[in-house]
């Protein structure tokens, strides 16, 4: 610890918003150190690779997906700060997405006018409610920081009185990326109404390894110094400023690094775990997490008589979107199809259905190593009858994989698995640190779009001193 | 350095920014706001970059001066100027 180095930014986790971060400083000439206490980047959108086969965890499907040129959007914004051609992405719209409740199924694609159609078919008596929130919806600005909590569901009721429509206008939008129960704040139920209604959904080909080898050849070109297996340990302060960080490193072992900013990805109980602050703002573990289970098939979905590229399942009247009293909810569920994104590609030469399931982190790391592979193999189970029960006939399954909460906070350090972060945000990136700025799904905006925006606003605002998104 | 030369170095700066824009067909008299899909952070970006290749600062209260292609050219050729 003799040498110790001088950045003008330290960037924590090396996810879709902590790389945004790290692009954009070092495009204007930051010195930057980007960490990533895994050994491949992509933290909560990444991937791996298992019996021959290329596994994504993350990612069903990118939201925001608007064509090419599409002015204003925040994909478009999004590639011309990262200065990231359109066509590099390589995206597939949908074909089709199902919101399947026991009594009605809703179909959507990516012109919003057949989802309206839908509504106005199955819910006539919501016509006009419904017409109203989608203009409430689109004059909102749900990236203004200043926006104050208030509850979408309050809200949305205000508009539509048919509690079944309710709840199948929440599903998508909650499992996509809500850290509440029950519930989302109004600003981010629009960003996700937004991302995924409005402006749809696709798929890059390749999956998330074709963003985030984006994004990674970005940091290259720009000599961000980028190190895996890099832990942040402590941030270090004076005076309630930043001053630097110590971080353990597989290769160098215990350093210590000297910056005045700090963007951490990291979540925000999460970082503030790695401060000496004795009262902290308020910042819960997330309760939603997720169990994925991962199925390759001799058969593409197509041929086994499926063509929708997500099902939203729902086997309940209502939505309970929540922390499930059992190792998993298996009432509900998300099925992706990624196959059906692109229709005669050779990206996959197997037929691949992902089914989620939220899941109850501390059911899961309570269970003994032997139980835990037992209850992992029920819910490889449930999720082919599930898949099943969407196909004409039964799948052959060539190989399976299941990931857990547990899984989760291995590889990515968030607490209690949590997937979409802490119910408790920090819109503007600050804490009482001068200096240390959150960033990611912490800072608030949600969906990969979303993370790659956080990052790329906070940047701006409080490394290169400029205007906000 | 000739006006045609500064307006290639903005043309430059611009077709890195606005990169699925085409900027052969800008019309000079014309807002680029209008005519690419640049907003706000875009032109800061046009600033940032300005400063970073080619030393050249613009204060806050001169963006609205970066209106135009010819409105750059005008406002930016006596500071590129000033540099040589």
């Amino acid at each position: 610890m003799s040498l110790s180095p001088s950045y003008d930014a330290v960037v924590v986790g090396a996810g879709m918003s902590g790389m945004a971060a790290a692009i954009r400083l070092a495009m204007f000439d930051k010195k930057v150190l980007l960490i990533e206490k895994h050994s491949i980047p992509g933290g909560l959108n990444s991937f791996y690779r298992r019996a021959n086969r290329n596994l994504d965890v993350g990612l069903h499907a990118l939201t925001n997906a608007v064509p090419k040129g599409t002015r204003g959007a925040p994909l478009t914004k999004l590639l011309k700060q990262l200065r990231i051609p359109y066509e590099s992405l390589k995206l597939a719209p949908q074909t089709h997405s199902l919101i399947r409740f026991p009594e009605t199924t809703l179909k959507f694609t990516n012109d919003f006018n057949e989802f309206e159609d839908q509504i106005k078919t199955h819910f006539p008596n919501s016509s006009q409610g419904w017409s109203d929130l989608v203009c409430a919806i689109k004059d909102f600005n749900e990236t203004n920081l200043e926006n104050e909590y208030e509850s979408a569901k309050d809200k949305v009721a205000s508009y539509i009185q048919d509690e079944d429509l309710r709840e199948m206008i929440f599903c998508p939008l909650m499992i996509y990326g809500s850290a509440w129960e029950h519930d989302m704040d109004w600003s981010q139920f629009v960003i996700m109404f937004k991302s995924i209604y409005l402006e749809g959904m696709g798929r890059p080909e390749g999956g998330v390894r074709t963003i985030i080898k984006l994004l990674t050849d970005k940091l290259k070109e720009l000599g961000v110094e980028l190190r895996y297996c890099c832990e942040l340990q402590e941030i270090l302060t004076d005076n309630g400023a930043v001053t630097g960080v110590r971080l353990s490193d597989r290769k160098l072992g215990e350093i210590q690094v000297q910056t005045n900013q700090v963007f951490s990805s990291a979540g925000l109980p999460e970082t503030f775990a790695k401060t000496k602050l004795l009262e902290t703002p308020r910042a819960r573990a997330g309760a939603m997490s997720f169990t994925e289970t991962i199925l390759f098939m001799t058969k593409t979905p197509k041929e086994l008589g499926q063509d929708a590229t997500l099902i939203f399942h729902n086997n309940r009247s209502n939505y309970q979107y929540q922390k499930p009293d059992q190792l998993v909810d298996d009432q509900s569920a998300v099925i992706c199809m990624p196959n059906n994104y692109h229709d005669g590609s050779n990206e996959f030469s197997e037929g691949i259905a992902r089914v989620t399931f939220m899941a109850n982190n501390e059911k899961w790391t309570s269970l003994s190593d032997d139980d835990y592979k037992s209850e992992k193999e029920k819910v490889t189970k449930k999720a082919i009858e599930l898949v099943t029960s969407y196909f004409d006939h039964a799948p052959e399954i060539t190989y399976h994989d299941t990931f857990t909460p547990k899984t989760v906070t291995r590889y990515t350090g968030h607490f209690a698995g949590a997937v979409y972060g802490s119910p408790d945000k920090s819109r503007d990136g600050t804490t009482p640190i001068s200096g240390l700025i959150i960033t990611g799904t912490d800072q608030g905006f949600l969906g990969i779009v979303g993370a790659m925006l956080s990052g790329i606003s906070m940047a701006n605002l409080h490394g290169l001193k400029g205007g906000l998104l | 350095m000739t006006t045609s030369e500064v307006r290639q170095k903005v043309l430059d700066i611009i077709a890195d920014i606005a990169l699925d824009d085409d900027v052969t067909t800008i019309d000079d008299g014309v807002s680029l706001r209008e005519q690419l899909d640049l907003d706000s952070m875009d032109f800061l970006d046009i600033v940032m970059e300005l400063k970073k290749r080619h030393k050249v600062e613009v204060p806050q209260e001169d963006y609205p001066k970066l209106a135009t292609m010819q409105s750059c050219v005008e406002y930016l050729s006596p500071k590129f100027q000033a540099l040589a």
